[in-house]
């Protein structure tokens, strides 16, 4: 990928395997994102994305190969990594404030409890622009609202790799600026890896592509040509490029991506 | 009612019902936010062993239900990360297991039990200081645990995978809350029983999040309508007593009352739900 301009790469695997429930869902997967890289991992829904977010996030254990993240072990990097969850999967009747979820990711961290937290819990909330809500509900806020909280949670940690499942699941309204241009000017300060199964909603800006269908196939330079996609999808697709966006349509005619 | 204020042993109910109200407040804040009621139903009917035990081995039945409690948290808890869907059929064996075990205990115990009911639907009016004194500590530790660990409870509750990737060491964090609320359950026992605690931490707190959108706001709320159902339920014992000569016991009489306070503020939210609540 990209050159390391400084320090060790933000993540490294080498042969990377994993089973659950004596079923394959990662094999010899390598991959090494360097510290300003902005990297958008594809692949069809249950081809491993997230058990690979949870393989780098020290949640789960490969059985085989080896995990490097920040130069370490994935736990010893905890707290210098940022993880943006799904929104779906959030209980939004949870009865707490947005800048409360805010203030988790300060929690774990080598730099919770100085008297910078409030200012940078405020300053995370007004890159996402959602200042303007940080005494509401979570119940209040729409999916997309809900995202941006998410993202500016991670931000708080100031990591040094930013994590995004499937970010782009909800960004239904256009408030503001869009999330993308957030998330490239997040790529000039840390590696920034985007997880989805939308090849259509994925930027341009992105500098690398990895298609992750149990195996992973690795494009430096985003070329989403029908080969690189059928080869990830393992089934025929049709690529339609009118600049941008990218839209691809499935081949069985009975369902849409 | 005033004048039966006299009576030392409406002093101490009142005393108990208010102590333990703070316990419940707090802990079943964080029970009905993350949904664990039945888990929490589980560690109240384990405490039962710990009775029984008491019973039997000489050593008062209230300790014997904090240790037990305490060990039903530890294994409720532990499973609770590991066991998945697994896990409301291993509450259930706690939960049984727990009240088997009581009364095996109670009727190999030497003699008759004679308060064993008042253990499994509580006996608020025979609360003794001795039992007061228990409440006031485990009040204190509960207390003093929610004032400092609040932040890592609720970014527990909240979202425990992402509480582990930042750094904080949720797996611990979660057992110890698995522990205060074994022993917020220890704190009603006299007050309810063991059979009715569950109500007790869940119904207040259920009733609050009607009316409040931060666990803080739903702690406040709840410590004052678990201690209004609490007075409520004494009040309206000495009331059913003085006015028909009939005896009930205030505990199941203060659970009647959350109950149609929480029926009751449901309709009334339903009919203001076109604007959400104040955070």
């Amino acid at each position: 990928m990209s050159a390391a301009d400084q320090g060790s790469p933000a993540v490294e695997l080498e042969g990377v395997g994993l089973a659950l429930r004596g079923i394959p869902v990662l094999e010899d997967v390598s991959l090494t994102i360097g510290p300003r890289d902005y990297l958008a991992l594809l692949g069809p829904n249950g081809g491993g994305k997230t058990t690979l977010l949870r393989v780098i996030l020290g949640l789960a254990r490969p059985d085989r190969g080896r995990v490097r993240v920040l130069g370490g072990e994935p736990r010893a990097a905890r707290g210098r990594v940022g993880y943006v969850p799904q929104v779906f999967r959030f209980d939004q009747d949870f009865p707490i404030r947005v800048e409360d979820v805010v203030r988790m990711g300060r929690l774990g961290s080598r730099l919770r409890g100085g008297a910078s937290d409030p200012e940078a819990c405020a300053g995370a909330l007004e890159r996402v622009e959602m200042s303007a809500h940080a005494e509401r509900p979570i119940g209040a806020l729409s999916g997309g609202q809900l995202q941006r909280v998410l993202i500016a949670r991670a931000l708080v940690q100031e990591p040094e790799l930013l994590l995004l499942d499937e970010p782009t699941a909800s960004l239904d309204e256009r408030i503001g600026r869009s999330v993308w241009e957030l998330f490239e000017e997040l790529s000039q300060e840390m590696a920034v890896v985007v997880v989805s199964h939308d090849i259509g909603a994925i930027s341009r800006q992105v500098r690398g592509v990895a298609c992750l269908n149990r195996r992973l196939h690795v494009h430096p330079e985003k070329e989403l040509t029908t080969e690189v996609l059928e080869a990830a999808y393992g089934c025929p697709v049709d690529l339609l490029a009118h600049g941008h966006p990218h839209r691809v349509l499935s081949d069985h005619g009975d369902e849409h991506r | 009612m005033i004048d039966a204020l006299d009576q030392p042993f409406l002093q101490r109910a009142l005393l108990a019902g208010l102590l333990a109200s703070v316990a419940c407040g707090l802990i079943g804040s964080y029970v009905v936010a993350k949904r664990i009621s039945s888990l929490t139903g589980g560690l109240a009917h384990a405490a039962f062993g710990g009775v029984g035990l008491g019973y039997l081995a000489g050593f008062p039945p209230l300790l014997g239900a904090t240790g037990f409690a305490l060990l039903a948290a530890l294994l409720v808890g532990e499973a609770q990360r590991r066991l998945g869907e697994a896990l409301e059929t291993w509450v259930s064996i706690v939960w049984s297991v727990g009240m088997a075990l009581g009364i095996v205990f109670v009727a190999l115990a030497p003699g008759y039990a004679p308060d064993l009911m008042s253990y499994l639907f509580g006996s608020l009016l025979f609360v003794s200081w001795e039992t007061i004194a228990w409440i006031v500590a485990l009040d204190v530790l509960i207390l003093g645990s929610v004032a400092v660990f609040h932040p890592l409870f609720e970014a527990v509750c909240f979202d425990e995978e992402y509480a582990e990737v930042a750094g904080v060491r949720a797996e611990a964090v979660f057992l110890g809350l698995m522990g205060l609320t074994a022993l917020a359950i220890v704190t009603v026992i006299r007050v309810v029983g063991v059979i009715l605690a569950i109500a007790l931490l869940t119904l207040p707190a259920t009733t609050a999040r009607h009316w409040t959108s931060s666990l803080r706001g739903m702690m406040a709320l709840s410590v004052a309508l678990s201690a209004a159902s609490i007075v409520g339920g004494l009040v309206l014992a000495q009331a059913l007593g003085t006015a028909f000569g009939v005896s009930v016991p205030p505990g199941p009489l203060a659970i009647l009352l959350a109950a149609v306070v929480y029926a009751a503020s449901s309709g009334l939210q339903r009919r203001t739900a076109a604007t959400p609540p104040p955070g």
